[in-house]
């Protein structure tokens, strides 16, 4: 699998990272040296094999639908940057996202 | 009375019970020493009169005849845990100014066994790294050198600070977390006990996400015994964490019964790599033949998929925290680069906020889970982790635990093997097979390098078996008789 500039492009764009175009060359040096040595894996046999998602095996715990926390907001947007109270509200703030 | 930042967890327990010294004096003598040792950089944050205010409160419980498991015990807490109204940074800049509303069920569960907090230790950023290099809050120096060369040496990672303060006597004892080595490989290069926990043995409700499948936290002292009391409380079941497990915290000390006849350890043929330093092999052999002499039994063992551990690992956790990292989002805590539209804010804090090694791993797990390379990459990974997983069943089918070393180097200079991050991912060799399988391991300082460092031996066990373990460390630890000091704190 080789990389190109486009695709560390799209990655960056999903991850929601950043990178200046200027940036890009070093960066698919360094992700195509890490996804060449990552597939290796391809030479283990794995037909059959189910993969594994937990290393614990237990049935996840359930418990009644029923509120047992909340009542803070004030606490919730304490760390928020800009955050903005309004009345009752507390709340987060981003740019404008409609017109 | 000898150094108080000298004695072991244990010792400082039974003076506080009898009265011979005050929570206030051993938090005190601890502040004192971390005010001399600000060069280590081993703390992001201090906080000494939270210290001092706990430690009153123990006092006055002692003197009520509390025997709390940590009454008055100053403990080094790793910046990864969420604690309520304290900076948390994950020594991260995404997170500057976090001071979280709520505390971490592990650090709950120590305060309310009577410990006290010194401060919050550096790491690698989001417990990203071998070397403690990562950090936002720059790197932390470990107390020990080389022999006649003062270039100053890594702790080694995740938990570096937590390692140095504990090693450099700052703090009786601390928390660490392992993803892939993190408690283990420092204690390694410090001459510490560092133990990971089964997964699912401690809560990690409260301790800032790496990767969920593998991220355990655990206790990091100067003895077995020291470790065996820090996880006692550390441990237990949390409704908050549905992957903590329901099960009763055994008392771990009682494991150290120095009896270990009969016992059969496996050592792995799949464990010698290449360019492994002489040295090392050499005390491997060394910890077969003590636990031979105290009448236990190595049995040849074969771990087949060892080699790909490395390779799943940098597949999975990746993937895992390129996930846990969708938060910072620059909305809700932490910091904000602001943008034209939400999404060249989003863009902006993350650019900025991530270090290198966190941004490199964020775009590989990214790209792992993106559509058409999913089965590829992510799926193929947890297939070989299944396998890798059966290898240890398998094994554990010819003996009650494993022999291994920690770590296929002792501690490197700062800047070393900083231009290759596959050089540095090497360093987890032996431990990263053990997180994936969910097991527990132990690191017990075990002996010197030709330069004069600290070397340790690594024990694997069952899961939820981490009472062979201890019992195992315990003679190791006796055997051993790792009395060395790192030349930082004197003789």
């Amino acid at each position: 699998m080789s990389l190109d500039k486009a695709t560390v492009a799209r990655i960056a764009t999903l991850a929601r990272i950043k990178v200046p175009e200027a940036d890009l060359d070093k960066m698919v040096g360094e992700l195509q040296h890490i996804l060449a040595w990552v597939e290796q894996l391809n030479a283990v046999d794995t037909t059959g094999v189910e993969p594994m998602t937990s290393v614990v095996e237990v049935t996840l715990p359930t418990r009644e639908d029923i509120v047992t926390d909340g009542g803070y907001a004030d606490k919730i947007v304490a760390n928020a940057p800009e955050p903005v109270s309004m009345g009752e509200g507390a709340f987060f703030t981003v740019p404008k996202v409609v017109e | 009375m000898t150094n108080l930042t000298d004695l072991t967890l244990a010792d400082a327990r039974a003076s506080l019970r009898q009265k011979k010294l005050s929570a206030r004096e051993l938090a005190s003598a601890h502040l004192d020493a971390m005010a001399k040792a600000k060069s280590l950089n081993a703390f992001i944050s201090e906080t000494p009169e939270t210290a001092l205010a706990m430690a009153d409160a123990a006092d006055a419980r002692l003197k009520s005849g509390s025997t709390a498991a940590l009454e008055g015990i100053p403990l080094a807490i790793k910046d990864l845990f969420c604690t309520k109204d304290v900076l948390t940074t994950a020594a991260s800049h995404i997170l500057d100014g976090f001071k979280p509303p709520y505390e971490s069920t592990v650090t709950a569960n120590l305060w309310k066994a009577g410990a006290v907090m010194l401060g919050k230790t550096n790491l690698d950023e989001f417990a990203m790294g071998s070397s403690n290099v990562t950090s936002y809050y720059g790197p932390v120096r470990n107390p020990w050198q080389k022999r006649g060369d003062n270039r100053p040496l890594v702790p080694g990672g995740s938990s570096g600070g937590s390692a140095a303060a504990v090693a450099a006597r700052l703090a009786l004892g601390a928390t660490g977390t392992d993803t892939g080595g993190s408690i283990r490989q420092p204690a390694s290069f410090c001459g510490l006990v560092g133990l990971k926990p089964t997964y699912g043995r401690c809560s990690r409700w409260g301790i800032v996400a790496f990767a969920s499948s593998l991220d355990q936290a655990g206790p990091m002292t100067r003895t077995v015994r020291d470790a065996a009391i820090l996880l006692g409380a550390m441990a237990g079941h949390d409704p908050k964490d549905s992957t903590s497990v329901p099960r009763p915290v055994p008392d771990y000390e009682t494991s150290l019964t120095g009896n270990i006849k009969g016992l059969k350890f496996g050592i792995p043929k799949e464990y010698r790599v290449d360019g492994m330093p002489g040295e090392i092999e050499k005390l491997w052999q060394q910890g077969v033949a003590w636990l031979k002499a105290a009448g236990a039994e190595p049995v040849d063992i074969s771990l087949p998929h060892t080699k790909y551990a490395l390779p799943c690992y940098y597949i999975v956790a990746p993937a895992e925290a390129s996930s846990n990292l969708a938060r910072y989002d620059g909305v809700r805590f932490g910091l904000r680069v602001k943008g034209d539209s939400l999404d060249e804010l989003y863009e902006n804090t993350r650019a900025a906020g991530f270090g290198e090694e966190v941004r490199r791993r964020v775009l590989i797990g990214t790209y792992v889970l993106s559509a058409g390379y999913y089965d590829a990459y992510y799926l193929k990974a947890q297939r070989v982790r299944a396998l890798i997983a059966r290898d240890f069943t398998e094994a554990y089918e010819k003996c009650d635990v494993i022999l291994t070393p920690t770590a296929p180097s002792a501690a490197f200079a700062i800047g070393e093997k900083a231009d290759d991050p596959i050089a540095m991912y090497l360093n987890d060799v032996f431990t990263v097979p053990v997180n994936l399988a969910g097991l527990p391991g132990i690191s017990v300082p075990a002996g010197l390098s030709a330069d004069g460092l600290p070397l340790g031996l690594h024990l694997i066990g069952r899961a939820f078996d981490e009472e062979t373990l201890f019992r195992v460390a315990g003679v190791l630890e006796i055997a051993a008789n790792f009395t060395a000091r790192p030349p930082a704190v004197g003789a």
